[in-house]
């Protein structure tokens, strides 16, 4: 069955989306990626979708879905490389991923990321 | 009319040399522009005779299917006209100029005759002035395409993305926005990002006379666009009518960073990118 790789960086988990979404594949990624946070303990979660080009509300559900679900399982999501024409779609559809995390490219979104997590362990030893 | 229908075709086919040498000498007195070559205009001239030749034998009702290449002939040469500038007057000249030459033919043939005569120059007449209407109307209908190219072009034009300073685009609007802008506006917007690698990006609607729910939904769908892919967004030029405007219609800005001026959101936008500019220090 078609698989979306899904590669470990240290405690990030990096998630490039290299072909066409469809329902099945998004339902599989969802599957997988959430398992292997809790697999391996990933703090954070990079979504590459720069090769993505079409998009529909469910899949653009299925971005924020994703991200919501990392969050509960304690890691941070950014989604990178979204294409001005999905961009489009996405807000036309009325969709406007409230609480995902965006970057122009993987590079600023590792830097995101980073610096997130970063400040997330600073903080936590002061709410102690 | 029957009769004087096959007579003003007799004329047009038997004469034909004669009648466009008339024409052209017409032609040459009343058209003298450096726009259109006379060669040009003879060519044009002898080409549309020889159609008309051919549909006037089976009437003088341009609307019907005979008269085809004809219409279409006059098609293309007004065209041609509306591009190279002319006016309608000096478009329609070239076929009213035809006038002269068949009236005189007309008399000529029917000097005996006055009733005849009389039929026969009415019907020359209406004939040379559904000719001569049908070509304005090309030439306005191609006048139109070229205003409506244009206005397309200046929505092109009216959108230009500059970039400011390292990682920071500016895109200034001037005047109304309405759906088809904004969506020309957001594209050419979101592309520069791609292209440049904006972190952020500052809309000025210092340019933009009025803000209503409408520019306002316009907007904020360009800055939801612009968070999804990963830069900020600033909106900046807002007047103080304008912001007047937006609380009283109840628009809900929250999420959104506005700032009075441009040069505010530039400011904003370079510590952001943890960048400064300082004053050179005077030695």
């Amino acid at each position: 069955m078609e698989r979306i790789p899904i590669l470990r960086m240290g405690n990030l988990l990096l998630v490039t989306i290299q072909v066409d979404m469809h329902d099945q594949l998004a339902r599989v990624l969802q599957d997988d990626l959430t398992s292997q946070i809790e697999k391996t303990g990933a703090k954070g979660v990079l979504i590459d979708i720069s090769a993505l080009d079409l998009v529909d509300s469910f899949i653009g559900r299925m971005i924020a879905n994703i991200s919501a679900m990392s969050r509960i399982l304690d890691a941070q999501t950014v989604v990178v490389g979204m294409r001005p024409a999905v961009a489009i779609t996405l807000v036309e559809l009325g969709l406007d991923l409230a609480g995902v995390d965006t970057a122009l490219d993987v590079e600023r979104g590792m830097k995101r990321l980073r610096s997130r997590l970063a400040a997330a362990s600073h903080d936590a030893p002061d709410t102690n | 009319m029957a009769d004087s229908r096959t007579k003003t075709a007799d004329i047009i086919k038997s004469d034909m040399a004669d009648l466009l040498s008339d024409w052209k000498s017409e032609l040459r007195a009343a058209v003298s522009d450096s726009r259109i070559s006379g060669a040009e205009l003879e060519t044009q001239a002898a080409e549309l005779l020889g159609l008309l030749s051919t549909a006037a034998a089976h009437g003088l009702d341009i609307s019907t299917a005979d008269w085809q290449p004809v219409r279409e002939y006059l098609d293309v040469v007004s065209r041609s006209r509306a591009i190279k500038g002319f006016s309608s007057q000096e478009t329609a000249t070239f076929i009213f100029s035809l006038k002269k030459p068949l009236f005189k033919r007309v008399r000529r043939l029917l000097a005996s005759e006055p009733a005849a005569l009389a039929d026969e120059t009415w019907a020359v007449t209406e004939f040379v002035d559904a000719l001569g209407m049908y070509t304005v109307k090309a030439f306005q209908k191609s006048r139109e395409e070229v205003i409506a190219r244009q206005q397309e072009e200046m929505l092109e034009l009216s959108t230009p993305v500059i970039k400011l300073w390292d990682g920071i685009i500016a895109l200034p609007m001037i005047g109304t926005l309405d759906s088809a802008r904004t969506q020309v506006v957001m594209e050419s917007l979101l592309q520069r990002i791609v292209d440049i690698g904006a972190e952020i990006a500052i809309i000025d609607i210092t340019g933009v006379p009025t803000v209503d729910t409408l520019v306002a939904q316009h907007l904020l769908k360009t800055v939801t666009a612009i968070r999804l892919m990963g830069a900020d967004c600033i909106i900046s030029g807002i007047r103080p009518q304008i912001a007047q405007t937006i609380v009283h219609l109840g628009i809900d800005l929250q999420g959104v960073i506005t700032k009075a001026t441009l040069a505010d959101a530039l400011a904003l936008a370079l510590q952001r990118t943890g960048q400064a500019i300082t004053k050179a220090k005077v030695a």
